[in-house]
Order: C-alpha cells, then sequence, then structure tokens
C-alpha cells in the first residue's frame, strides 16, 4: 500500500501525537480520499466532522487530486492575531 | 527612501518584532499616511485568566497567504504598500503577536487596508494559539466554534 506523509498541526497534532502522519492511500487520489483515511487511524476520530486540507501550501477542495510529491497538510481551525 | 513598487514584506518570526522595521518598509516620499496596526496577547480571554499564549504556524503557507492578501489589497488599492509580520513561539502577557503597517498616499485607504489585513490575517493564515490559563490548565483556541472557514 502506497502512503503519502500529512502535516497536522495544533489541535490535529495533538490527536494523532505527530506532527507528520503516513496516510495508507492508492496515488493518486483526491483530498477526501486522504480525509477518509485519516479518520481510521488511531487519533482520527478526534477530527471535527469537516476538516480544511491545503496542497502545496493552498487551500484545496475535496476532490482536489494528491499525487506523488504534494505537500498535504491539514489545517485547524485559524487563530492568527 | 525607498521606491512605491518594493513587494510586501511578509514574514513568520520566532522573536520579537520591530515596527520600525514595517513602517520603513513601507514608507517612500509619496507616503501620506503610515496605518499601523499591534496585536498584543491580554490577560483575559472568555473570562479566563491568560498567562500566556504558544502560536504555532504552518510557516510556508502562512507566508503565501499573507503574500496574497498583500496582493490583494494592492488590487483594491492602487500605489498600497504593505508589511505584515507574525510572532510564533510562547509570548507573555503584553508581548506583540502580529504587526501590520499599511502606507498610502491618503489616510483612508491606509487605515482601511490595515483593517482589512488584520481581518483577513483571522480567517485565512494557518497560525493557532494555544492559551495558558492561571491554574495550568490550556486549549487551543478555536475562534470558529465549529462553523467552517474559509
Amino acid at each position: 500500500m502506497m502512503s503519502v506523509p500529512v502535516l497536522v498541526f495544533a489541535s490535529y497534532a495533538d490527536a494523532f501525537g505527530a506532527r507528520t502522519v503516513n496516510v495508507p492511500v492508492p496515488l493518486p487520489c483526491t483530498v477526501a480520499d486522504v480525509v477518509l483515511a485519516m479518520r481510521a487511524l488511531p487519533g482520527g476520530h478526534r477530527l471535527p466532522g469537516h476538516v480544511l486540507v491545503a496542497v502545496n501550501h493552498a487551500y484545496a477542495k475535496p476532490g482536489t487530486a494528491v499525487g506523488h510529491g504534494d505537500e498535504v497538510a491539514l489545517i485547524p481551525p485559524v487563530a492568527g492575531g | 527612501m525607498t521606491s512605491p513598487e518594493r513587494g510586501a514584506l511578509v514574514q513568520i518570526v520566532g522573536s520579537a518584532i520591530d515596527l520600525n522595521r514595517l513602517v520603513a518598509h513601507v514608507q517612500h516620499d509619496g507616503v501620506g499616511a503610515v496605518a499601523t496596526f499591534l496585536g498584543t496577547v491580554r490577560d483575559v480571554n472568555d473570562g479566563r485568566h491568560v498567562t500566556g499564549i504558544d502560536y504555532e504556524a504552518y510557516q510556508p503557507m502562512a507566508e503565501a497567504e499573507m503574500r496574497a492578501i498583500a496582493a490583494e489589497l494592492g488590487a483594491q488599492w492602487e500605489g498600497l504598500s504593505v508589511a505584515m509580520v507574525h510572532r510564533v513561539g510562547t509570548l507573555a502577557v503584553g508581548d506583540v503577536s502580529v504587526a501590520i503597517a499599511c502606507a498610502h498616499a491618503r489616510r483612508a485607504p491606509a487605515a482601511d487596508a490595515m483593517r482589512t489585513a488584520i481581518e483577513a490575517l483571522k480567517v485565512r493564515v494557518p497560525i493557532w494559539k494555544r492559551e495558558h490559563y492561571a491554574g495550568g490548565e490550556w486549549t487551543w483556541v478555536d475562534p470558529t466554534r465549529g462553523v467552517v472557514s474559509p
């Protein structure tokens, strides 16, 4: 099984107990596939019902493609300022 | 003097923010108004006594989003120059967490752009804060309280 490394931050990093999570998914896939796979991982049940995802430093949609070499990150509710 | 074509200054930094550096960046001879904003750590939030805040950022994306905000402001107000710097790490009450400077020939665009910049930063830029409270508890702040944005 292939996997994609996903960056997690703040409360999501606490949920997974890591800052990078290797998510088992066939590549290429979509953002929605990555999120679905992450919910099945230890700690994944702590994710909220809707999760924002960034691909290559830009907010992505559920249908956005994810392939080898893409930088994928889960973005918890932001709280800058 | 600096040129009005100078690009926006956007940065995530790990140490104290010097507002004068931002002002110097946006200043040039065509500027008639510089509007600045400082966000600081306050001692109470939602009725709880805050003792400090840890800020965390997804640095490359945070800087990309701040650059995008600066570009959007520049498209809205021609001739605007922008500097936005956010600090990460452990901050104490009173520390400056974010600084913004917007300069324009006229005061209204400078002030309006500054306000627009901080509001956009708070909803779009991937930065998080963990508040520490008297008594030792802490929590990651969720300003959306579960409502999805952006």
